[in-house]
């Protein structure tokens, strides 16, 4: 058997985080500048990532992760965002891993709300920052519990070379999806609208293994056949191999949809969404 | 600025550190840490076939990751030992409990598939030949060293001195008499690629190995749905014909075989719940939290295991829906 840790450790871990950040409480208020996962480095953080704008921890702002890491190099995480109005872009951090940003989401035409998977060096929060059109930073975040080694071991495909044959190839699918009527505000009531899930094959080496210089994806943009752009996507290193991402839709996108994108090698992906895909 | 934990929640968060503090209490209790005695005892399920019965939990120091049901079967012509548990003092104990129980030698270990707490107490069989699958063996070969790592990781002291000890031989399938126990060796797959069932038919008592988990939420980093479900339905065939026993290597051993029909109610839940989810178009997380039948809940190991069943097994039943979009280059 292959074990994580147990929930007990999970728990245990939890509580002496929670007693630890009570029992120094206001030093940890000065010093963390209220951050409620009482991390030393969340000042530096915000100042790098999030420039000098206002920043407020937002309860709308909701991240869902596994309480544990089973698979440190596949750690799931959904966001949402439906009570925040024009929403600019919603940033990922997080706080122990060696490269730190891991998604950049602008929902251009699509709900502020995303789904990925990405490797996890050790126990961290991650952080999820939300840009409104008024330069407010919304941020909420989860903590993930971990056995480590998720950036710094290379991934399944690089071991047997199968990546040359199927790099940058795009499989997906469009399903109904409850969404919230009227763009989001809270309390609005659900409506169907559509969800794209989408697969890209890729390495995604993040360049901490020795002799494998980073290679990833780094942008990916999704189009209705008029050229309309409903999303576009900047990932980073730690996200995992072969990546999976899930985007809502309040409507049903129009005719094909075209998924286009690169890689840091300026490797070209493209997927052709088309009707049949769209239930 | 808004405040992330309320009153409430850091009243639920003194509560639930209590009661975690209470329980780990309760189990230290039960072993203790200084001597590292895992108090092993030999239940007598049928005359001459022994189980030395783990914990039905999640390894943790508490329980010196003790969590498998190891067997022995002193046959007229010596002992057979099936598994040796997760560390080389259990081997130590288990070979000490062996000796106060019976006086003939111990002739065999089998291994009845490759995980860790199958074959980590090796140490203190190894004047004796220990026969394994070729496909465990080349299992056990490829992995020892990272099992022995987390295990370490896992459990700290309860490891000292383990050194993975490989199977000597193959073992070989069938209808095997010694001494005066007839024991039947059955290869079939699913929890890992090579699961071994052992029947002792003289006494009726089946060894199920990995594939049945009896009140216990099956472990799957190995697993191959289909396959498993196929097995099962093997295993309760063979059940039907034959009054047996049943020890699960994890969970509760039963006069009956129950086991084998929880465990395929669980795994053809899990088969149609993730592929009903796939269809969906269910995300991970949103997998991890919906509904799961009560009967499943209330079984050992569901809140750690569910989460590994969900990222060992979901990404196959996605990869199963998503449709290929690329155009193939001329």
């Amino acid at each position: 058997m292959k074990f994580g840790l147990s929930f007990f450790q999970a728990v245990t871990g939890t509580c002496l985080f929670a007693f630890s950040l009570l029992a120094t409480g206001l030093a940890y208020a000065q010093t963390t500048e209220g951050d409620p996962y009482g991390s030393f480095q969340w000042p530096d953080l915000k100042r790098e990532f999030l420039g000098s704008g206002t920043v407020v921890f937002d309860e709308r702002v909701k991240v869902q992760g596994p309480a544990f890491a089973e698979d440190p190099l596949n750690v799931p995480i959904t966001v949402s965002a439906d009570g925040l109005a024009d929403v600019e872009v919603i940033t990922v951090i997080v706080d122990r891993n060696p490269i730190r940003k891991v998604l950049e989401y602008f929902p251009l035409d699509s709900l502020p709300r995303v789904s990925f998977r990405f490797k996890l060096e050790q126990a961290s929060p991650v952080r999820v920052a939300v840009k409104t059109r008024d330069g407010v930073w919304h941020v909420g975040g989860v903590f993930i519990d971990s056995a480590g080694g998720g950036c710094t071991a290379a991934g399944a495909t690089l071991r047997d070379a199968s990546w040359t044959k199927s790099l940058g190839d795009v499989s997906a699918k469009v399903f109904a999806q409850s969404v919230p009527a009227g763009g989001g505000a809270t309390g609005s009531k659900l409506i169907t609208g559509t969800r794209l899930r989408l697969r890209v094959m890729h390495p995604m080496d993040t360049g901490l293994v020795g002799g494998i210089p980073a290679f990833y994806v780094n942008k990916l943009s999704l189009q209705e056949a008029s050229g309309r752009e409903l999303m576009r996507l900047n990932a980073f290193e730690p996200i995992s191999e072969n990546p999976v991402f899930s985007f809502d839709f309040p409507g049903a996108p129009k005719g094909q949809l075209q998924l286009v994108g690169t890689d840091n090698n300026g490797n070209r992906i493209l997927g052709l969404i088309d009707r049949g895909l769209i239930q | 600025m808004k405040r992330m934990f309320g009153t409430r929640q850091l009243a639920l968060v003194f509560v639930l550190c209590a009661w975690v503090g209470q329980a780990h209490s309760q189990m230290q209790t039960k072993l203790d840490l200084s001597t590292l005695d895992y108090q092993l005892k030999a239940r007598e399920l049928a005359p001459d076939v022994f189980v030395v019965e783990g914990a039905n939990a999640d390894f943790s120091p508490a329980n010196g990751c003790n969590i498998i049901n190891t067997g022995f079967i002193v046959t007229g012509a010596g002992v057979v030992v099936i598994n040796t548990g997760p560390s080389h003092l259990y081997g130590l104990q288990l070979r000490d409990l062996i000796a106060r129980t019976s006086k003939q030698p111990v002739v065999k270990v089998i291994h009845l598939n490759l995980h860790p707490d199958y074959f980590l107490g090796n140490q203190a069989f190894a004047d004796v030949p220990r026969a394994a699958t070729a496909t465990t063996r080349a299992g056990m070969k490829r992995e020892a060293g990272g099992y022995a790592d987390n295990m370490y990781r896992l459990c700290g002291e309860w490891m000292k001195g383990t050194e993975p000890l490989l199977p000597s031989t193959d073992l070989a399938m069938g209808t095997e008499r010694i001494g005066t126990h007839e024991l039947k060796t059955l290869e079939l797959s699913g929890h890992t690629d090579s699961d071994v069932v052992l029947i002792d038919q003289t006494r009726g008592v089946m060894f199920a190995g990995g594939l049945v988990f009896a009140q216990r939420v099956p472990t799957t980093p190995h697993a191959q749905v289909g396959a498993w479900l196929s097995s099962l339905q093997t295993l309760s065939k063979t059940a039907q014909t034959a009054n047996l026993a049943l020890v699960p290597s994890h969970g509760v051993v039963a006069l009956s075989t129950q086991g084998i029909a929880m465990t395929q109610r669980y795994m053809s839940w899990l088969d149609t719940a993730f592929r009903d989810a796939a269809e969906r178009g269910l995300e991970m997380n949103e997998v991890l939290r919906m509904p799961v039948p009560p009967e499943f809940k209330a079984w050992a190991g569901f809140d750690t295991e569910y989460t590994r069943n969900v990222a060992n097994l979901y990404p196959r039943y996605e990869r199963a829906v998503l449709v290929g979009t690329t155009p193939k280059q001329p």
